[in-house]
């Protein structure tokens, strides 16, 4: 595709630079991410060995069995239980949540535009710390939230620290950072449309209702699969919310594939079993990443196109 | 949209309340907070009239924490600074090294570019813990463990996609002939270089600059597990922090504050570059 490119525009003053020059501008950034490679190949051999840092004289290469004993260990089945549920609510909501509000300031208002800047401070927040910030408002002793509950008669209600609510409470974190992201996205993306298909439809009078479902929603398609493919790579991964909330408790309700691998390596010291939870991890984001930056490089070169 | 009734303004107006409601809430309630003290914070039911005090914030800014036990040091401003010093100099260090890639990528196309600018950004995808891990060991072993350098070299894994894609897209938008012409006019390829595609892809850097800072700030896993208390920012810090301090909230409020200011501020200052920045470019709002 490059040499395509090249005969299509000769720019012949930069013949001479053609040689070395790009390689030498782009080597410092290419080594410093390559030194970053070599831990990746480790953690490749990691998964294929017996490894526990506790017992290092019985360290061996084991080959495939640590991938081989997730097929009858539970706990395997249930990191990937919870750490699809948690993805999958949480770009759920935050889709809908983010078009919704994407819709509701999509006019381009003064105040529409104060409420878009004002939605960004979530965004802006580390969500660790926004994990504590949740965390000091749905303390059980004085916990803000804890007192709204107990409002609507919800006495108790413990969130983080019970099993049956400790996901419901990562997820509304996560919704809180991460909603205004997928709206500011969806929001360029509904301001960049075309305006004539809505004017037509607006002069013949159709009802608001069916432009939504049949102009807005289809031309928007694009941005709302790359927001989508963009979250969910970054939830299935998801660990600073979980790991600052409940370090993956109560029990192993939260723990997802990098908190898992994370408590394998620190707690338990099994890095062979660590390395092997984050290789399945990383075989399904190289996955989706690749579809995203193809998605992604399509809709760049569209907005290039019509700019 | 001319004819809206007042049902549907009402509508919209109760579902824009809530949603300010929702995402400014924890915010406000937080920064509440930090100017009370626990007597205050454990009231039931709990209650917005309250006096304000400082004294959470000068027990944070002087290091010195009372308890009912005692004093305890604490070393926040350390982690405040920590934070300061990682994330500018990881910016610094990214931008000297993105640049001149993103240059190089967007002119000057060459034989396998696009893989190279691809795999860069595969990084940005990939686990933090797969490399982290086996990179404890490693750093054990060349003496890196618990360094300011080790930590911005690893910082690089976020910054340097950001702004390597970033830049990339400003440079790409400059046209060609202004920089041929500039060569035609028997300039070198390095003065071209400073004197017409800096300055003119100069708002972009900038741009990248500041959203890879924040990043870079809020970033927790990574120093997590490569530092030690002393090298720690503050998002690895508050969560010691409350360990550390017992029941003292009024104090870990007033820390959650001041760690979320500096990005806010950036936030604010720079939020026309940020939809671009966030959606790698992708959208051009």
């Amino acid at each position: 595709m490059s040499d395509a490119t090249m005969n299509q525009k000769p720019r012949r003053g930069f013949r001479v630079s053609r040689g070395a020059l790009p390689y030498l501008l782009s080597l410092p950034a290419l080594l410093t991410c390559i030194g970053i490679l070599v831990p990746f190949f480790t953690a490749v051999a990691y998964s294929l060995q017996r490894y526990r840092l506790s017992q290092p004289w019985a360290r061996k290469w084991n080959w495939g069995e640590n991938y081989l004993n997730f097929l009858s260990d539970p706990a395997f089945w249930n990191t990937l239980k919870v750490s699809l549920t948690y993805a999958f609510l949480t770009v759920g909501i935050e889709l809908l949540l983010g078009l919704g509000i994407a819709l509701l300031l999509q006019k381009r208002t003064r105040f529409n535009n104060f409420v878009s800047i004002m939605l960004l401070m979530p965004l802006m927040t580390a969500p660790a710390l926004a994990s504590l910030m949740w965390k000091l408002m749905t303390n059980p002793g004085f916990g803000i939230l804890s007192y709204f509950a107990s409002l609507i008669g919800l006495h108790d209600f413990r969130w983080a620290s019970d099993p049956s609510t400790a996901m419901l409470t990562v997820v509304l974190v996560d919704i809180w950072v991460y909603t205004p992201f997928i709206m500011i996205l969806l929001l360029a993306g509904l301001r960049s449309l075309p305006q004539q298909p809505f004017e037509a439809a607006a002069l013949d009078g159709v009802p608001r209702l069916f432009v939504f479902w049949r102009i807005t929603l289809p031309m928007l398609t694009p941005f709302l699969l790359t927001a989508t493919l963009f979250r969910v790579i970054e939830s299935i991964q998801q660990f600073d919310i979980i790991y600052a909330m409940t370090q993956g408790g109560p029990g192993d309700k939260l723990t997802v594939f990098q908190v898992e691998a994370y408590l394998n390596f620190f707690q338990s010291t099994n890095v062979g079993r660590s390395a092997a939870l984050l290789m399945i991890l990383w075989a399904i984001t190289y996955i989706l990443s690749n579809i995203f930056i193809k998605n992604w490089l399509r809709l760049r070169e569209r907005q290039r196109g019509e700019a | 949209m001319e004819h809206t009734s007042t049902l549907e303004k009402v509508l919209r107006g109760t579902a824009i309340t809530l949603v300010i409601l929702f995402f400014m809430f924890p915010i406000f309630w937080i920064f509440l907070m930090s100017f009370q003290t626990n007597e205050t914070i454990l009231r039931v039911p709990p209650s917005i009239v309250f006096d304000p005090t400082l004294s959470n914030y000068t027990a944070l800014i002087t290091g010195k924490l009372d308890t009912a036990a005692g004093t305890l040091e604490i070393s926040f401003m350390k982690n405040l600074w920590n934070s300061l010093f990682l994330s500018a100099a990881s910016v610094a260090v990214g931008l000297v090294l993105g640049v001149p890639a993103a240059y190089a990528f967007a002119r000057l196309k060459f034989r396998g570019s696009e893989d190279i600018a691809f795999t860069l950004l595969s990084f940005r995808f990939a686990p933090p813990l797969l490399v982290l891990l086996p990179l404890t060991i490693y750093f054990q072993q060349i003496g890196l463990a618990d360094t300011y350098l080790g930590l911005i070299w690893v910082y690089q894994l976020i910054v340097l996609p950001l702004i390597l894609w970033i830049v990339r897209g400003y440079f790409e938008d400059i046209p060609a002939d202004v920089e041929y012409a500039y060569r035609i006019a028997g300039h070198s390829w390095g003065a071209t270089f400073r004197k017409i595609a800096l300055p003119l892809a100069g708002p972009g850097i900038a741009a990248a600059g500041l959203l890879a800072f924040i990043f870079a700030w809020n970033n927790f896993v990574f120093a997590l597990v490569l530092a030690s208390a002393d090298k720690q920012p503050v998002t690895v810090g508050a969560l010691a922090f409350v360990t550390a301090s017992g029941i003292q909230y009024g104090q870990v409020a007033a820390g959650i504050v001041l760690s979320i200011l500096p990005t806010f501020a950036l936030a604010l200052y720079a939020q026309r570059y940020l939809v671009e920045g966030l959606s790698l470019g992708a959208v051009k709002g």
